[in-house]
């Protein structure tokens, strides 16, 4: 009787163990597939990439000629285009994204801080298709018939500036779809910036109000160097954010592939490339060829997303 | 000399406070204009056949049906997948491997996924599963918006997991419960609407993703609900009817753009709300 009952207590806690060992196993290989998924993306984009490094080696980086009937493809014009777009995007979004979170952790009276807050971060999860369509039908042509011609009559007897604002305006084109890219990412820079702004001690800026000092003083000299590393955290991870948007600037860039110095001409990102010419591209160097072009965007964008959460780990760890 | 050193701060903190103000006016107007301009044009072309008919040829009447199905089956399929690889992965980090050298490593690159660019997921998506099965399916489509989901899904569930207070834990083994079921019946209980927050928010994620859905689900002018076909899809949709130059079609895309937002802003409030509640309770 007892033996029968001690039995039947060992086999039901080895039922147990069993279960136990199981789920902790499933829960640690769903946690390795996360780390897989990475891997995985990179060997499948070399993988699908290798007819075009093969045929154009590091050339591939360094040719701007991008053509599909003799097959001679270069990198560089999406390159060159995702980075000015990019960097044209920071320009505007990175001070208007400062001064709004400065407004909403100094100035902004408390009843209203949440719900512009709440709007800000609604904003943020606004898929980017939406500031494409918008972007194609209001704001290029408000560009082309207000903005554009003033632009280039105004410098056009600028030495430098009369070549950054040449040619027609076309209305969609690289200044375009860096504006769209500065609207798209200006919720994250901003919410990041309130977030780690919010993070200063309070004593820390009080005892700078003690000493007299203004608004803009502390946070000037106050909130602005203790939060750098946060701050830079967070402008990095709106470029990583621009860098890889995709749908907003497709609509808008015009998608030619060249390099020209005018901000006004049509260009091409990376991502641009990819989305309006991967279905139709006949051809493994041609499809290769684009595949290539998203490793490269995926190798950018990994590197400065992780700079970006490096320095907000190290934020974190300060005032943690 | 004190009283201009006293003017000159005095002014320069002004200027800064009132480029502040301007700042802040501007961001709202600006995000306030495009959501004006998405209601007027949206609003104009919803009507019932939205929701009842097909895609158009160009030049005809016609809805949206085709697209709003295949984007419903794609995100409830992609969602469906990366849910539970999400939630058990962000149960080892937070439950097992709390300490461990695997779950900073895994933490580190999910975040980087977090906010990798989607087009590239799309390419992987085509290089693993387009390219070998041969066609176009709303399997891979729903493939590409889970890998999105993952990352989502990891992120939140570690997060409210490690919310919940040790003593729970600490009660259960204390009872004899096997840690397993712990988890199942304590942790994930407790841990319960945070977990649904962070689903929500990637159901809002996908529900508005075009690049990774462009090379894998492709698109589909008529009704179709099989997985190894082409699936139509609300933003792709609109990404071909806006880039028409038929006039009837871009009507239509602005009234896709209209009912993806407001999807994705309902989801996102529902989301908050549940959070807000659980904090407060």
């Amino acid at each position: 009787m007892s033996a029968q009952d001690a039995a039947d207590r060992a086999r039901a806690l080895g039922k147990l163990r069993l279960g136990d060992v199981i789920f902790r196993s499933v829960t640690r290989i769903a946690a390795i597939m996360v780390l897989a998924l990475l891997g995985g993306v990179i060997v499948a984009l070399v993988i699908g990439a290798m007819p075009a490094l093969q045929a154009f080696g590091f050339s591939f980086l360094t040719t701007q000629s991008w053509n599909p009937v003799t097959e001679q493809f270069g990198a560089l014009a999406p390159i060159y285009g995702t980075l000015v777009t990019s960097l044209i995007a920071m320009v505007i979004a990175v001070p208007f994204g400062l001064l709004i979170a400065l407004f909403l952790t100094e100035l902004c009276p408390k009843w209203l801080r949440r719900p512009i807050g709440v709007a800000v971060e609604l904003l943020a999860g606004i898929p980017s298709i939406i500031y494409g369509i918008w972007g194609l039908f209001v704001l290029a042509p408000f560009l082309q018939v207000h903005v554009q011609p003033a632009l280039i009559s105004a410098f056009g007897s600028v030495p430098v500036l009369s070549s950054l604002f040449a040619g027609p305006p076309y209305g969609i084109g690289v200044l375009t779809a860096g504006l769209i890219l500065a609207i798209i990412v200006l919720p994250f820079i901003t919410s990041i910036s309130r977030d780690v702004f919010e993070a200063v001690p309070p004593v820390l800026k009080e005892a700078a109000y003690g000493l007299g000092c203004s608004t803009w003083e502390v946070m000037r000299h106050v909130v602005l160097p203790y939060t750098r590393v946060g701050v830079i955290g967070g402008v990095m991870l709106g470029l990583g954010r621009a860098l890889g948007e995709t749908m907003a600037v497709t609509f808008v860039i015009g998608n030619a592939h060249r390099i020209t110095a005018s901000l006004l001409a049509p260009g091409t990102t990376i991502s641009a490339s990819i989305a309006n010419e991967f279905t139709e591209a006949i051809g493994e160097v041609y499809t290769a060829s684009l595949i290539a072009l998203g490793l490269i965007l995926f190798v950018i964008t990994l590197i400065v997303l992780a700079a970006a959460r490096y320095m907000l780990l190290r934020i974190e760890r300060r005032i943690g | 000399m004190d009283a201009s050193l006293y003017a000159a701060r005095r002014r320069r903190n002004t200027v800064a406070m009132a480029a502040s103000f301007i700042a802040t006016g501007i961001g709202l107007a600006w995000l306030a204009l495009i959501l004006g301009v998405l209601l007027w044009n949206g609003l104009s072309g919803l009507s019932l056949a939205v929701f009842t008919e097909m895609t158009p040829p160009p030049g005809s009447d016609g809805g949206l049906l085709n697209a709003i199905v295949g984007s419903l089956i794609m995100t409830v399929l992609g969602v469906a997948i990366g849910t539970p690889i999400g939630m058990l992965a962000g149960t080892y980090m937070a439950e097992y491997g709390r300490h461990d050298k695997l779950t900073s490593v895994v933490r580190f690159i999910n975040d980087i996924l977090l906010s990798a660019p989607s087009i590239v997921v799309g390419l992987f998506i085509y290089e693993v599963m387009v390219r070998p099965m041969g066609n176009f399916s709303g399997i891979a489509g729903a493939a590409a918006l889970a890998v999105i989901v993952i990352p989502v899904v990891v992120r939140t569930t570690e997060d409210m997991l490690l919310l919940v207070p040790d003593t729970l834990r600490e009660a259960a083994a204390s009872i004899g419960l096997p840690r397993s079921r712990m988890i199942t019946r304590i942790a994930y209980r407790a841990a319960l609407s945070g977990i649904v927050t962070g689903v929500l928010l990637a159901v809002a994620r996908i529900s508005g993703e075009t690049a990774p859905l462009l090379f894998t689900s492709l698109n589909n002018q008529f009704f179709s609900t099989d997985l190894n076909a082409p699936m139509a899809s609300l933003p792709t949709v609109i990404f071909q009817f806006a880039l028409s130059p038929y006039e009837d079609w871009q009507r239509l895309a602005w009234t896709g753009a209209l009912i993806i937002t407001f999807s994705v802003l309902a989801l996102s409030i529902l989301a908050r709300t549940l959070a807000a509640t659980r904090k407060t309770s």
